[in-house]
């Protein structure tokens, strides 16, 4: 038997890479002002939800240490806890469909939704169908998805993408969510206000329908139970009980890192989720579901179990922390780096710290090669973690992986020559004090008093916001040899 | 006390009085510092832009350099957080266990310069004088890599003549991040941005830091702007009298 280490998830597909990089995407949403305002807001009140709610718990940090490990255990065997899951969804009625990435996910997914008949379907915010680009490849087949979780469904009806994980549109506003309703929702009250309950009312309306029509619905999942082949999905809204308990068919895609071995798992991560997310003690909703129960819910489950890069990032020893995520974008929250730019900068459906270490690992480096850099490695993140991936020092390793990768080219980069003739001269003193010698020459540069406005490129990007020192008249090290006679 | 000062490269050749107010400071205090002359960077540069390889020479200088000293002190946040949480990890990336083990010792010995002060020595009223209104801001790498909690509140909050305001949203990062103030200079702008916007409502002449990389970030844009306020290193306040 050959061992299968995994592929990259493919291009082409999906929604895993931009079409810029970070920095190039990030300029525009900087001079954004609605959009600077509208996340300095929505970051700063979820930061402090969190915050209150973590701060109850006097057992916190051992709850983290926990989520670490039982991620990192399940990790270890996750080949003999998928087969569980398998077994027992199928022992319960249910089918399992293995997709080894988003093109076999969508083409499975809509030949399951044409053996109904039906020509639409009902959709659970899940960020596994999103990363698939699963409503794009259900529209070109004819089939028309109807995002069910309100904030997905102003992205949806805007023709806009989710900027963040669990709160999609929070790039929009009030009077934008207005707009957005009266120009898309049919049959809408052209006499709608921004009212956050007006607005919500409408969006009921409009929802209910749909839920009621529906005979197939699509979800993903939080965790799935290998022990018991349960499902479980959590949410604040109520939209995902009436997709998971209204139609006639049920189709999960689920991301393969997602299983626990067993319900007393739950009990840690159900701890950890609600409050690193929403800021809640409890989230709403949590519906769990097991295979198929006849004469109650949907009577056709399928679980589609999906790898597109997993199982490469899993066979990479510094890869693996980063599928112990569970989703709950307290690392966005926190991130002073997303505040600013939101989530769009980051080209993928997984924004922010974790989406800086996750899109380059599922896609291969190369094709994210910006995001590992979209960080001042300030470690907020890394703090607020509810399994304590550490993400800044995920973020310096996948540096590294990407500068080894460029140095297969054969010109290398200024910057590779510039850092090469650095470690020269630096790991050397004679070098490093007669390098001292030659930078004193900038202090001939411009104004002679006061910083330096203006320098060549690269270091224009520092002079363009930034004045830069003038050289001293005299290093430490030459004050020390005058004053202390260099002895040492 | 002997110690051995491991001034970085950015103190020793931009901002020398860094150093100089570092030694001023302990040898007021009693203690005798060395400059181990052969010492140039840590390499925290090329390890978080990603050149690790090129790294290895930085980190075995650093710890040949450090070897002979028992107590090494640097007034760096973050040099400080390369040397104990990155010089080994770069030692084993290049296979060198050995070298990660002696890396692991220096970075034992290493202490960042508010640990030093008051973890190592025992003091927080470093009998310092210094006449003017002061806001602090605590540094990313101290704050989250070092974990030095309020050690530089308290030494700051013993110095006489001086008013100590309270920066809001303190523990933001300022947006330096190294090479990310070049490859992201927009984004690190505009966190700048809002950086500068807090120390200046503090209404202070003067904003604090314990590391001379974010000095540098955040004293370069408060000078663009003509603001009126400047950065002082946490050293030349201790040093003051
Ligand atoms: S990396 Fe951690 S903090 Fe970020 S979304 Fe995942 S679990 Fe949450």
């Amino acid at each position: 038997m050959t061992t299968f280490l995994g592929v990259p998830a493919p291009r082409g597909v999906g929604h895993l890479r931009g079409e810029h990089s970070f920095p190039d995407a990030a300029r525009g949403a900087l001079a954004d002002s609605q959009l600077r305002r509208n996340l300095g807001h929505a970051t700063h009140t979820i930061r402090g939800k969190r915050a209150s709610v973590v701060g109850e718990l006097d057992d916190w940090e051992q709850l983290r240490l926990a989520g670490s490990a039982l991620k990192a255990a399940t990790m270890a065997r996750l080949d003999e806890h998928l087969e569980r899951l398998e077994r027992e969804v199928t022992a319960r009625g249910g089918t399992v469909h293995w997709a080894r990435d988003a093109n076999e996910a969508n083409a499975i997914v809509t030949r399951l939704v044409q053996e109904t008949g039906e020509t639409e379907v009902v959709k659970v915010k899940s960020m596994a169908t999103q990363e698939i680009g699963l409503n794009e490849a259900l529209e070109t087949a004819g089939i028309e998805a109807h995002e069910t979780d309100l904030a997905e469904l102003i992205v949806q009806l805007g023709g806009d993408l989710p900027s963040h994980i669990l709160v999609p549109a929070i790039h929009r506003n009030r009077a934008e969510i207005r707009e957005i309703f009266l120009r898309e929702m049919p049959g809408v009250d052209p006499e709608l206000t921004a009212e956050p309950r007006r607005l919500a009312m409408a969006a009921r309306a409009h929802l209910r329908e749909r839920f009621l029509r529906a005979k197939v619905a699509i979800s993903g999942a939080n965790f799935a139970v290998a022990d018991t082949g349960t499902l479980l999905v959590v949410e604040s809204e109520g939209n995902g009980r009436m997709c998971l308990t209204l139609p006639e068919t049920l189709i999960t895609v689920m991301g393969i890192e997602k299983v626990v071995p067993t319900w007393q798992d739950l009990e840690v991560f159900l701890q950890l989720l609600p409050r690193s997310s929403t800021g809640e003690r409890m989230n709403p909703y949590t519906s769990a579901w097991t295979g198929v129960t006849p004469g109650d819910g949907p009577q056709t489950f399928h679980l589609v179990l999906l790898d597109n890069g997993r199982t490469a990032a899993l066979a990479d020893e510094l890869g693996r922390s980063a599928l112990h995520c569970i989703k709950c974008s307290a690392c966005l929250n926190v991130c002073p780096v997303y505040e600013r730019t939101g989530g769009h900068a980051y080209g993928s459906v997984y924004p922010g710290p974790i989406g800086a270490v996750l899109s380059p690992q599922l896609t291969g480096v190369e094709d994210n090669a910006s995001l590992p850099y979209a960080s001042t490695l300030c470690g907020a993140c890394f703090d607020a973690c509810p399994v304590r991936i550490d993400i800044p020092s995920l973020l310096v390793k996948l540096r590294a992986r990407h500068v080894d990768e460029q140095r297969a080219r054969t010109v290398p980069s200024a910057e590779a020559i510039a850092m090469a003739a650095a470690s020269w001269v630096m790991s050397s003193p004679a070098r490093f004090a007669a390098a001292e010698k030659v930078s004193r020459a900038g202090r001939l540069l411009g104004r002679r008093t006061g910083g330096i406005a203006a320098l060549p490129p690269p270091l224009s990007a520092w002079t363009a916001s930034r004045d830069a020192p003038r050289p001293p008249a005299e290093t430490f090290r030459e004050w020390w040899a005058r004053e202390r006679g260099g002895a040492s | 006390m002997r110690i051995a000062l491991f001034l970085t490269c950015l103190g020793d050749a931009v901002q020398p009085e860094v150093g100089r107010a570092t030694v001023t400071l302990l040898e007021r205090l009693g203690h005798e510092v060395v400059f181990p002359a052969d010492q140039t960077c840590c390499g925290q540069m090329h390890v978080n832009t990603g050149y690790q390889r090129e790294a290895v020479p930085l980190v075995r200088h650093h710890v040949e350099t450090f070897e002979p000293y028992d107590v090494i002190v640097a007034p760096s946040g973050s040099c400080v957080g390369c040397v104990r949480h990155q010089h080994a990890m770069v030692a084993r990336g290049a296979h060198d266990d050995r070298l990660a083990e002696r890396a692991d010792a220096v970075a034992a010995r290493t202490y960042e310069l508010s640990e030093l002060l008051v973890d190592v020595l025992g003091v927080e009223d470093v009998g310092a004088y210094y006449p003017h209104r002061v806001t602090y801001h605590p540094t990313c790498h101290s704050l989250r890599m070092l974990r030095v909690g309020d050690k530089p509140l308290r030494l700051l909050r013993h110095v006489r003549g001086m008013t100590l305001v309270e920066l809001p949203e303190a523990d933001q990062c300022c947006g330096f991040g190294g090479t990310f103030a070049l490859k992201n200079a927009d984004t690190s702008t505009a966190m700048l941005a809002d950086k500068m916007r807090n120390v200046l409502s503090t209404g202070a002449e003067v904003a604090a830091a314990g590391d001379a990389s974010c000095l540098m970030h955040i004293g370069g844009g408060l000078s663009r702007l003509r603001s009126g306020t400047r950065t002082i290193h946490l050293a030349e306040i201790l040093a003051s009298t």
